[in-house]
């Protein structure tokens, strides 16, 4: 017996320089449980270093947190990249560390990239600029993901910058994604008969917060069997009944 | 002129394609959006990018392009070169940045 679980897959924190300061722990489960969600993506450019604290919060309230990042491959395509675990999520830190360019990050210019306990006391500063783009092609972060039994969604495709069609023209065709992600202003049903090719697909649609008042906008229902990282990996790709549909 | 022409008075790297280089050239294109290139370059344009992904091919083919030059000694994908060699559209490199190598093929094309 199949159950939806509402949720939300793309949100930014106080780590991602364009998300705003009030983006914090407390706030991410307050708001998400007050709203009804039952799980939350967290995903900073480039950084997962906010996901422990909202997970830790998260647990005792109930909420299902998915824990990544989203990451900009060296095509500027932005991906949504989720894995299950601490160890998983430490290796993911790990890459992105890794293939991140060394450009300081300017806090006047681009924001600051801090990340928080749940009473916002500062807990660290990721120091170079967390919207460039990683040293890793789209099919590397692909595969890299994929080796940690991960989540992997193009973001956005349907936006004209940092979307997989406007870097790459189109989604290439052995690409192994999870889903792929629309907009939330996007009108699938329009953009699909634009993009017949890509009716074959699996879709969510995400609020992409990155202020309060974009928090918990938008919704999918994902149908499960029961709350768990493999459940909602099942249905992104649509295996077994498990599905998720737009709302 | 050919892409061979090109390839000998700039002084560029042929990665693959070889059987492409008597293709003519009409022109270029610098652009590293493929989106971009897939709606506004021009059949005979040779397209001078640092994108690197097959997809590259794909539009390159698509838009009956002459060839594809790779700049700052970027190289291409495994699978790229595969399918230029297939195609016979040849992907060049040169380590010059795209200002600097935009600029000296714009006059080598037009003088």
């Amino acid at each position: 017996m199949l159950k939806p679980y509402k949720g939300d897959l793309h949100n930014h924190t106080v780590l991602s320089p364009c998300g705003d300061i009030e983006m914090t722990p407390s706030f991410y489960v307050d708001a998400a449980k007050k709203a009804g969600y039952s799980i939350i993506g967290v995903s900073d450019h480039n950084s997962t270093r906010q996901c422990a604290e909202i997970c830790a919060l998260a647990r005792e309230k109930g909420l299902f947190i998915l824990t990544g990042a989203e990451i900009c491959t060296k095509e500027e395509v932005h991906c949504l990249a989720f894995v299950d675990g601490e160890e998983r999520l430490a290796l993911l830190q790990e890459y992105l560390s890794k293939y991140l360019p060394p450009i300081p990050n300017d806090p006047e210019k681009f924001g600051y990239q801090l990340w928080v306990n749940r009473d916002e006391e500062i807990l660290g500063e990721e120091e170079y600029l967390l919207i460039s783009a990683i040293d890793q092609s789209i099919d590397e972060v692909e595969r890299f993901v994929h080796l940690l039994d991960g989540i992997f969604i193009p973001a956005h495709i349907d936006k004209n910058k940092n979307s997989i069609l406007s870097q790459l023209g189109f989604v290439p065709f052995d690409l192994a994604v999870d889903s792929l992600e629309v907009s939330k202003r996007c009108n699938l049903e329009s953009f699909l008969s634009q993009n017949s090719y890509l009716k074959g697909y699996n879709y969510i649609h995400s609020s992409d917060a990155h202020y309060r008042e974009d928090f918990a906008v938008t919704a999918c229902n994902f149908y499960l069997q029961s709350l768990s990282f493999d459940e909602i990996k099942m249905a992104l790709r649509r295996e077994e009944g498990r599905y998720v549909e737009i709302i | 002129m050919t892409v061979k022409e090109v390839v000998e008075k700039m002084g560029l790297k042929v990665f693959s394609g070889e059987k492409g280089l008597d293709r003519e050239v009409l022109g270029g294109y610098t652009s590293d959006l493929l989106s971009d290139v897939m709606g506004h370059a021009k059949e005979g344009e040779i397209w001078v990018s640092l994108q690197t992904h097959k997809n590259i091919m794909a539009v390159a083919g698509l838009k009956d392009l002459a060839a594809i030059v790779l700049v700052k000694g970027l190289q291409p994908e495994e699978d790229t070169v595969t399918v230029s060699n297939e195609e016979g559209l040849p992907i060049l490199g040169t380590d010059e940045q795209c200002f600097e190598f935009t600029g000296k093929l714009y006059a080598l094309i037009h003088n």
